[in-house]
């Protein structure tokens, strides 16, 4: 089983309330200098082999549900087995 | 023959029997059309409800639009049926391309509630025609996701275009243009945040400002038939 990811955040020149408000929050709490957009991230478990093809299909599925193109961009790429995990094998 | 009006419910739906009521009200049979239905049954026109829908998991309206109805409810609006979405329903519209640009949290990340005074920009729609241009009312608003932005060539078109149906006096939510409804290209479909089904009857509401949305279909419904 493979996992693909889908990021989508809102576009730059759309008003962020979220991101606002959170970057609010820091500045009170002393983060200084912090700005931040806040977007939101899917972890897609794809049965069988992650193939061009199966990418286009989660493409598809990202523009069409997951993210509104009217606000939002989306990007889409596999999340291969992390450093860590390969350093724990033999 | 009586023109008889649809209204859909989505699970999650608040406002539907407020908007069956206020189509009775002005004389229109009220369709009650659930979300899973497949057919819009020959109404003469639609109201997608306020309140919430498949929780507006994901967006405001983003499941919502692919509803077993919206499929046919996206051709009919193709075709000419009137349609309104008020509050959730105005992001359903967005969420569908029937209308353009979307609706985000409110600026201040606040849910408001209040009375809320707009002038009717437009009466060139089949939802404004017994207003006057210019006319100030007084509605319902009450909505956490009711700021509406779209890219500025969308604004300058909607401007340009007559298409900005009704704004805030007062914006509450930080919408571009301090736009509280607009409508498509041919004045047949139309969103809108604030609520005019709740101000129907002096019995439940300080007035009755937003009869005249529900009349202004009714009359057009009929000169047709």
């Amino acid at each position: 089983m493979a996992r693909v990811v889908v990021d989508v955040m809102p576009k730059p020149e759309i008003l962020d309330p979220q991101g606002k408000a959170v970057t609010g929050a820091l500045g009170r709490l002393g983060f200084e200098g912090l700005s931040v957009r806040q977007g939101k991230r899917f972890e897609i478990e794809v049965d069988g082999e992650v193939t061009d093809e199966r990418l286009d299909e989660v493409r598809r599925a990202a523009e069409t549900l997951l993210a509104n193109t009217v606000i939002e961009t989306f990007e889409v790429r596999v999340d291969s087995p992390g450093p860590l995990q390969d350093q724990v094998q033999p | 023959m009586t023109a008889r009006i649809g209204v859909v419910t989505f699970p999650g739906s608040l406002d539907d029997q407020d908007a069956l009521r206020a189509v009775r009200l002005v004389g229109a049979e009220p369709v009650p059309l659930w979300h899973a239905h497949d057919g819009l049954d020959g109404i003469d026109a639609l109201v997608l409800p306020g309140g919430f829908s498949y929780g507006d998991y994901l967006r405001c309206g983003a499941i919502a639009r692919f509803a077993p109805l919206m499929g046919e409810v996206i051709r009919a609006a193709g075709q000419g049926l009137p349609v309104l979405g008020i509050c959730n329903g105005f992001q359903v519209l967005c969420e569908s391309h029937l209308l353009p640009g979307a609706l985000v949290r409110n600026a201040g990340m606040r849910f408001t509630c209040r009375d809320q005074r707009l002038r009717i920009e437009s009466n060139d729609t089949v939802w404004t025609s017994r207003y006057q241009r210019g006319q100030e009312i007084t509605i319902v608003l009450k909505n956490g996701e009711g700021n509406y932005v779209a890219d500025d060539e969308t604004l300058a078109r909607l401007e340009g275009e007559d298409r900005v149906i009704a704004r805030y006096l007062d914006n509450p939510n930080g919408s571009a243009n301090d736009i509280a409804g607009i409508s498509n290209e041919r004045g047949n479909v139309v969103g809108l945040m604030p609520h005019p089904e709740h101000n129907v009857d002096p019995l439940t509401g300080p007035n009755t400002d937003g009869a005249a949305f529900f009349a202004s279909v009714m009359g057009y419904v009929s000169a047709l038939v």
